[in-house]
This record gives structure tokens, sequence and C-alpha cells, in this order.
């Protein structure tokens, strides 16, 4: 046996390594070469195994060995993982620094997790209860912000506790140890596997199998994120799924880190994907500077970063989703509601690619491998909203940027990412150049969710709010179609009633749906007082037009000066009283142009 | 050491040789292939077997036959590395030009690099001086960016180049600067008018100048940034050098970058060019930025021309989603007479938001660039509209807009090559022309900026 676990090298061709003479499964961990290079099986050609190698393989000769490991690629999930930082493989990244400097040298390998700090472990079972699957045994403080709940493995039979240990532990040893609970339904009383089952503080799962839960739950409670034209206007659920797709320069990446910083998720998985250098270090910068609005405390307490930029070796890119996404799951398995941005699934889907072409597989569109629909509508579909297998709710809501090459959306990446998400941020270049943030065009982006989140919105925001929304969506929509017009014969040339609504449909964009990310009030504007804010331009909208009717000029009505107000509230720290103020004001000040405009009237 | 040399040429197709029989080849290895007429080239693995080997070859495989020899080096190709390299004319693969000796050095370095690693990346924020209105006051350039100029043939991003290399500054700072000119695919004219260029300022002396020119072999383009970029680490994070890479024309780059990959048969991605592009150029681009505890750094400063004007063609789409944003050249403003003819509409700085306010340039930085911005956009969309109903029709605020956009063509963005803006020169013109427009337009500027800087010139006034 101990023959087959070393092969040697046959072929090297960029990251795709053949391999003859090891016996290795698909998506097994292998090491190539003298200095042992991580590389995963992709492909098995009779006695040839095809490995991709996360690692630059520059020298690396047909000859060298190789090394099987019996595992696929797996992560270390347990304390220590939060507010750190990996690559695309959960390498730590300030671990390969210590190790190997400035620069990235290969054949480094770090563990994910530390395995000499101590944790405070403390038990929520006694001697005697019955674990489920994946049943919570204890819980360690591991940020001020998160509770890390140690939990037996998903795949666990029930089983009884017989020893459960209290104190500071490192995540190596042992604090609870249970014995499986003969399965009296089995006929044949033949039990499979361990019966005695010892849980560590950290366990390993194997990032391409989806961890199981119990049941699917329906998606009908909203991610707040603070930013306008996602709260009121394209709500994204809690266990949605939602698609980011504009050309370069569009804001997408402004708009995932917005999502990312103020979102009430519990948990953020944040996956830089084959993207820039320098943008992840302003969010490893910014992050720990920046507070959560919900807690107060710094954002990273609550935040994983995968960084695997575009530089950095492609297979590893390939797999980086799937490390986000198993670390997401993980935290969602424990009752957390987690968010996951890939920031982009274009650069993954490049990554499939450029495998695939490597391994001369037959292509699909574009070149991308037939599979490519597949990988995506199973990525996504690990998001959800769930009963966990230990009965806790969880969530996970993942946010796809995709890079559209040349901004056509036709493109398969968008396309198949299109058929599965149910939220469509239409980021507008255009929207971007004028300098509109966040680039999101109000007419083509979509939400699916509406419907479902509407009890909620009604309970929990304001009874009026889903139809607010109606309201300023029509007069948008209205709006543009007069831009055309406008765009032809000038506004002069269109009734009053119709430049009221260009009127309105201006303080919309300018003052509702633009937000400033690097205004320290304007970043988080919550719910609450977006609905305020929404239902006051309504209120003009629907006063001023009376007066119109009545005779008062329309060049009056929009120079009433608690418009202004109106316009800079969101800017002030009181912005919920000026509001509520202005609720009183417009009304007030409309009435009066009114009266004055009548009065004429009546002299003349 | 001896090697053996192989004459196993089994395949000759475009720029790869194929050999058989060889002893076990490392990828990437380094290769010198002796000709029967004695002529040396080089190449590179691209494809390493027991049976074959896949040697790409930079100086093209023209009189390559089956008397040609390879050795192989067990290294990668690599640049020898040490100070000598400022002052020095090499060509595209790293070898003098200039008459002087070859670079010697113990230091050889790997040309493609190291990623660096993202944790110990510094956040680049120091404001760099172009002296260039569009780019300073719109599309600010820090330190440690990559900020592509995205032309097309016959604009003058050559002069723009040259004119940044010229006068970039970080103010308040008396460091030492240095220039890396990687020339990919030039014409000697253009090369000569970089030469110059550096020859007049003098800044020849604290440059690395690689070139390969249009008659040069196009197969030697895929060294010559991985080259070029590898000296400006080294001066950058081990001599601590400030380092401003200029590479040009990666267009050219892309296109040897397509013929390798036909050679061998790859599976073609967008419009010929292989699907590996993102990532090759990637290593390229990502090799600038600023490192924890290091006083050096490098920006680049890539230029590329967009086929047929076209920001969506592979190489400007690729490169603008790998770069911190893009300056375009606009053929519009050129043909107006426009110089710089940068259009700020499609151009961005990702990193501005780094760079300026009170802490780098001046506290209104931000919201006068959000103001021309907007109001820019505007005045073109206006610009438009009056072309179909006439300037007449337009409302008075339109019509003051309108003029704002025409001024900021002709006064803000057009200056002289040798024109050297102050931040707060360009700063107080961008004020000087919004006294031109109502100021219930300056919808991005707030009530204390407007107060402390908005000075309604007379001029204007009296015009209105």
């Amino acid at each position: 046996m101990e023959k087959e676990k070393t092969g040697t090298v046959l072929r090297v061709a960029g990251p795709v390594v053949t391999v003859g003479g090891v016996m290795a499964a698909m998506y097994e961990v292998v090491l190539v070469g003298h200095e042992g290079l991580l590389g995963e099986v992709v492909q098995i050609l009779g006695d040839k195994t095809v490995v991709q190698v996360y690692e630059d393989t520059t020298g690396i000769r047909p000859g060298e060995p190789v090394k099987t490991t019996g595992a696929s690629l797996s992560l270390e999930l347990g304390p220590g993982i939060l507010t750190q930082i990996y690559d695309g493989i959960q390498r730590p990244l300030p671990g390969l620094a210590d190790t190997a400097g400035d620069f990235l040298k290969r054949g480094i390998f770090v563990p994910g997790l530390d395995h000499e700090k101590l944790w405070k472990f403390e038990p929520l079972v006694s001697k005697g209860d019955i674990v489920g699957p994946g049943g919570i045994v204890g819980k360690v403080q591991e940020t001020p912000m998160i509770e890390h709940r140690i939990m037996a493995l998903p795949t666990m039979k029930p089983a009884k506790v017989v020893e459960i240990r209290s104190g500071n532990f490192t995540i190596d040893e042992v604090v609870c140890v249970l014995e499986v609970i003969p399965d009296s339904s089995s006929p044949l009383r033949r039990q499979s596997g361990e019966k005695r089952v010892e849980i560590k503080m950290h366990q390993k799962w194997p990032v391409r199998n989806a961890r199981p839960s119990k049941e699917r739950l329906p998606c009908d409670v909203p991610l707040l994120t603070g930013q306008r034209v996602v709260d009121s206007f394209f709500p994204l659920a809690k266990g949605g799924a939602a698609a980011i797709p504009g050309p370069f320069g569009s804001g997408k990446t402004v708009t995932q880190q917005q999502l990312a910083r103020w979102s009430d998720a519990q948990i953020v998985v944040y996956i830089g994907c084959g993207e820039r250098g320098n943008e992840m270090t302003e969010v490893l910068t910014e992050f720990p500077e920046l507070k959560d609005p919900h807690s107060g405390r710094p954002l990273m307490e609550r935040t994983i970063l995968i960084a695997n930029t575009s530089n950095m070796p492609v297979a590893a890119r390939e797999a980086s989703v799937y490390t986000g996404m198993t670390i997401a799951e993980y935290f969602r398995d424990m009752g957390y509601d987690v968010a996951l941005m890939a920031d982009s699934t274009s650069r993954w889907a490049e990554a499939m690619r450029e495998i695939s072409s490597r391994l001369e597989e037959m292509p699909g569109e574009e070149g991308y491998p037939a599979y490519l629909a597949t990988r995506l509508a199973q990525f996504y579909e690990r998001a959800g909203s769930v009963r966990t297998c230990n009965g806790q709710t969880g969530s996970i809501t993942a946010i796809g940027a995709v890079s559209p090459p040349g901004g056509d959306l036709s493109e398969p990446v968008t396309q198949n990412t299109l058929r599965i998400a149910k939220v469509f941020f239409g980021l507008d270049a255009k929207l971007a150049h004028r300098r509109h943030f966040p680039s999101i065009n109000w007419l083509t982006s979509y939400t699916l969710y509406l419907d479902a989140l509407r009890p909620w919105h009604k309970e929990n925001v304001a009874p009026d709010f889903p139809d607010l929304r109606t309201t300023a969506m029509a007069i948008l929509q209205k709006e543009s179609e007069l831009q055309d017009v406008v765009q032809l014969v000038g506004a002069d040339a269109l009734p009053a009633n119709e430049r009221l609504i260009l009127e309105t449909g201006r303080l919309l964009r300018e003052v509702f749906l633009q937000q400033n990310a690097y205004h320290a009030v304007d970043a988080y504007c919550p719910v609450e007082i977006q609905a305020k804010m929404l239902r006051n331009i309504l209120l003009f909208h629907e006063h001023a037009l009376s007066a119109l009717k009545k005779g008062a000029p329309l060049e009056k009505i929009s120079q009433i000066p608690s418009l202004v107000k109106l316009a800079r509230a969101r800017f002030e720290e009181q912005r919920e009283e000026i509001l509520d103020s202005l609720t009183k004001e417009i009304p007030a000040e409309i009435s009066t142009i009114q009266t004055e405009a009548a009065a004429i009237a009546a002299a003349e | 050491m001896l090697r053996t040399r192989y004459h196993t040429i089994s395949t000759v197709r475009g720029p790869l040789a194929f050999f058989t029989k060889t002893h076990p080849v490392g990828y990437g290895e380094l290769v010198e292939l002796y000709q029967p007429d004695g002529t040396l080239k080089h190449g590179q693995v691209l494809d390493t077997s027991d049976d074959v080997v896949v040697v790409q070859v930079f100086e093209g495989t023209e009189g390559i036959n089956a008397q040609t020899g390879a050795t192989f080096f067990g290294k990668p190709f690599t640049l020898p590395v040490t100070k000598e390299l400022l002052g020095r004319i090499l060509n595209g693969a790293g070898r003098p030009l200039d008459g002087a000796p070859a670079i010697l050095s113990d230091d050889e370095r790997d040309i493609l690099g190291m990623p660096i690693n993202p944790y110990r990346r510094d956040t680049p924020r120091e404001f760099i001086q172009t002296g260039i209105s569009s780019i300073d006051g719109m599309n600010t350039l820090v330190r440690g960016q990559k900020l592509p100029i995205f032309s097309g043939a016959g604009l003058p991003h050559n002069e723009i180049a040259l004119q940044i290399a010229r006068q970039a500054i970080v103010r308040g700072k008396d460091e030492q600067f240095a220039v890396v000119f990687a020339a990919m695919g030039i014409t000697n004219e253009e090369a000569r008018t970089f030469m110059d260029g550096f020859r007049d300022t003098g800044a020849l002396s604290s440059a690395v100048v690689f070139l390969n020119l249009a008659n040069d072999p196009a197969v030697e383009r895929l060294l010559t940034p991985k080259v070029a970029l590898t000296a400006a680490e080294y001066l950058a994070f081990e001599q601590g050098l400030q380092v401003l890479v200029i590479l040009t024309d990666m267009t050219n780059y892309c296109e040897a970058l397509r013929e390798v990959g036909s050679a061998r048969e790859e599976v073609p991605g967008r419009r010929g060019y292989p699907g590996y592009m993102y990532t090759d150029l990637a290593g390229i681009y990502e090799r600038a930025g600023r490192v924890k505890g290091q006083q050096g750094s490098v920006t680049q400063i890539p230029i590329l021309t967009m086929p047929g004007d076209d920001i969506t063609h592979p190489i400007p789409d690729l490169t603008g989603y790998i770069t911190e944003g893009q300056i375009v050249i606009s053929r519009e403003l050129q043909r107006q007479g426009v110089y710089p003819p940068i259009n700020v509409l499609p151009s961005l700085s990702r990193l501005m938001g780094l760079g300026v306010g009170a802490k780098h340039t001046r506290k209104d930085h931000k919201s006068v660039s959000d103001q021309c911005y907007s109001l820019y956009a505007e005045g073109l969309e206006l610009r438009g509209l009056a072309a179909i109903v006439g300037h007449d029709s337009l409302t008075a605020r339109d019509r003051a807009i309108l003029s704002f956009a025409d001024a900021f063509e002709d006064r803000f963005v057009r200056q002289g090559q040798h024109e050297n803006r102050t931040i707060e020169n360009t700063l107080d013109l961008a004020w000087e022309m919004f006294g031109m427009v109502p100021e219930n337009a300056l919808t991005r500027l707030d009530q204390s900026l407007l107060a402390e800087f908005l000075t309604k010139s007379e001029a204007v006034e009296t015009k209105a």
C-alpha cells in the first residue's frame, strides 16, 4: 500500500501537473515536488492523475515526487477564525508574513487556526445529556461581539455526554466525550462508525461539500443595510442571494464594502476573489477602525476576510469562494445570520475557465467550462435561511459581484447568476460618472423579495412603507419617461404637473437615492429614517400637486425653504427630529404659497 | 557547470520549439538556443514532460532548424539586480543597448517576482502632484497606485506620460525618485521622444530604460514588463527609492500573448486572447504598491492604446478591472485642440479618496471634484440638447451650466505641456468657474465650503 502513496510528476504546464503512479481520489489534496506544493486532484485518466497546484509551479520537473494526503481540501473551523485574513486555501496571511516576510513565497504551510492559544471553554451541556447531530456542547467568547459555539459534527449520530470539561484549553484538547446511542430502529443492530466521539474545539470540513441542515426556511426578514436604495427600494432577505453586476468603475466594490460594513448580519465573510491588493488593504485598515452601528464594536470583530488577489495563484482563487462559503455555513450552524460577499464571482469563473482549458476540456460558451452554470447554482444554493441540524435558525445571505467583460450583461457568468439570484443591483457606469453613488440604477434593478418582506416591513418599519416605495418607484419611472421628452423639447414645454414630477424625481434621486459612503452620518441610514425621508418627499409631491391644481406656481413651490432643509437633513446628527418637523413645515409652506397665489388671483 | 546541449528538435511552430529526449527539465526554465550559424537565442519552458519539452523562443524561431541545440539552465529567467541599473538603457530582456558592459550582480531575481502579501501592503495615501489639473483635481494619483492611461492611436499619451514623469512630486518631502521605463513594441520615434524627454530633464541618470521596439522580437515583449518590474521592486523595496514605472504600450504586450497562445493551440477567449490574460496582466499590474515599514514604493502608469478607441475591447477591459482607475484620453477633445485631451467623465482614480482632503491636499478637494463631475456631466447632456432645440430655448440655469462645461474644457482641462499647476491653483480655478453657475446648482458643496471659497468673480458677473 505504501508504494501507492507516492507518485511522480510526468508533466507540468502552468498550474496543471500530471502525475503517474498515485492512487488518489477526486479532489484529494496532494503535495507536489520536493517543496511539497499544495495541489488538488481534478482529473483521473487511467493511471494518470491530473492535479491543479495552488502555488507557482516554476522549476518543478518531471520525476519529482508527489505525495497523497488522503483528505480533500478541508478547513479548520474553531475559535480564532474571526478577525482573520486568509488566502484562498485558509492559510492565514499574517502567519505567512511572519514566516516568509512581505512577499508570498511558495511551499509554506501555516495552519488556519492557532493551535497553541488557550480559549476559555464554558460547557452548555452536562453529563448524561443527549446531543444530536451538530449539537452545541459549549461556548467560547471569541470576540466581545461574538460567542463561538462549539458543536459536534453535523454528521454525528445522537450521543450521550459521558464527560464534559470546563476551563482553558487549546483547540486540540478534548472538551467533551460522547457515546453514540445505539440505533434501535436498525433491525440488524449493526452500528457504523465509532461509538465514542471526542469533541475538540475545532472541526475539519471539506470545502466542496455543503454542510447539511435540517430544513430550508422561508426568507421573510430583510437584511438591513442602512443603504436607502437597498433597504427601501430593492430589499434583500436574510438567506437570499443577490448579484451586483457592473462594468469596471461602476462602483461594485464600494457597494459590496458598504453592505459588508453596515448590514445587520452577525457575521460577515468577505471574499476578495481575484481582486486588487490595495483594495484588500483598504478593508484591512478600515474595518478595525469602523464601528458596527448595532453594537458599537469594531467591525473586524465579526468579520473574516479571504484575500486571494488577482496575482495570487489561480487554483487557490478557484477554491477561495468555497473556503468562504464553508466558513459561512459553520457560523450559520451556530445559529447566526451570516452575510457573504464574493468580489468578484467573475474572477472565480475565469479561474475555472483557465484551469478547464489547461485540462483541455471541451469549452462551452465563451470558453467557460460546460459546468459553469452548475457550479454557480451550487454555490448560491449553499446560501439560504435554514433550521440547522441542532435546531437553531441561521442564514447565509450571498451577495456576489459580477464583472461582465465590457459591461455586457449577456455574457455567461452574469446570465447564469441572474437565473439564481433573486435580487439584482444593476450598477450603472453613467451614474458613477456623474458621481451618483451608490450607482445602483433604480430602473433596471429588481428584487423578488418584496412580497415576502411586506409583512415584516409593515410591522417593523411603518404600515405605509410598502406603499411609499410603490409610489416613489412610479414617480421615478414617469420621470425617466419625461426626461426623454425633455431631451427633445426642453422642460419648459411640459405642463406644470409634469414638471412637478421632474422636480420630485430629482428629489428622490439626489436626496434619497444618493448616499455618501464617506460621510459620518449619511453612510448609515436606519430604515425608519429612510421611511421618514421618503414620506416627506412624497408629502411634498402630494401637497404640491393639489396646490398646482389650485393655481399656485410651481416655481415658487419648488423654492420653499423646507426642501433645502430636507436635502440637508440626511447629513445631520438630528436627522430624525428635522424630518419630523418637516412633516409639518412642508404642507404649511406650500399652503402659504397657495394662499398667496389665491390672493393674487383674487386681486386680479 | 557543464550543461548538456540537445539537438532533438521535433517540431517548430510559431514562436515555439519542441524538444524530445531531454533530461527532466523544470517548468519555466531558461533555455539558450544555438543556431548552426552561430546565433544565440533565448527561450523559456512552457510545458515539460518526459517526452517533450515546449520552449517559447523570445527572439522568434526564424532560422531554427533540426541542427539547433538547446541548453537548459535549471533556473527560471532572472534579472541581475544592483543599484548600477540606474542610468542604464537595456533591451526588452535586460541586456545592454547602451554599449556599456552587461549588468553583473550576484543577486539575480526571478522576473516573475512574488505577490506582495496583502496583509503586508500599506494603504497608498500620499498625494502625488502631477501638475495636471484634470488628474490632480479630478482623478488624483497616489503613491503605490496603478493608474493606466487609456488612449488611442495618434493621441498624445506619450506627452502626458512624460509630463507626469517630469512634474510628479510628493509635496513637502525630499525623496529619491527613480523612473523605470519599459517600452514594448513602440516605434523608434516614440522611444526617442521619451529618451529625449528624460535626457532634457536630467532624469536619465535616475532612470532604468528597457526598450523593446517595434522591430524587436515580439515574444521578447512578454519579458519586458516583468523584467522592468523586477528592477522597480528591487529599487523600491531594497534601495528605498520612490519608483514610477511607465509601461508602454500594453496593447503590444497583449498581442504577443495572443500570438504565443494561438501557437500553442490553446482554447482562445474573447477576440482570440488567451483565457488567462486577466491572470497574466494581474501578475504585472499588481506589482505596484507600498509595503508596511518600507520607505520605497512602486507607482505604475501603464499606457495602452484601445483598438478602435473601444473601451470594451478585452485589453482595456481587463486592465480596468485590475488597475485602480484609468485616465481616458479623448479623441474629441484632441480634435477641439485641448491638451491634455483627458476626458474626466470615464476617467477614475479609485484611490483618490485616500489621498485627498485636509490632511493631504485641501479640505474642499473631494467636494470640488464631485461638483465638477456633476456639473460637467450635466453640461455635456445640455450640449446635446442645445444642438437639437437651440441654445436660446434653454433656461438660464441650463445656459449657465452649459457655459461651465465649456469653460471646464477650455480652462480647467486645457493646459500647457510645461505648465505645472499646484493643487491649490487647480482647486481655485474650479472655484472661479463655480462662480458662473447659480448657487442652488452647487448641490455637492456644503454651506461652510461655499462661504469660505466661493468668490463670484466680477468678470463673470458683468458678463451675466
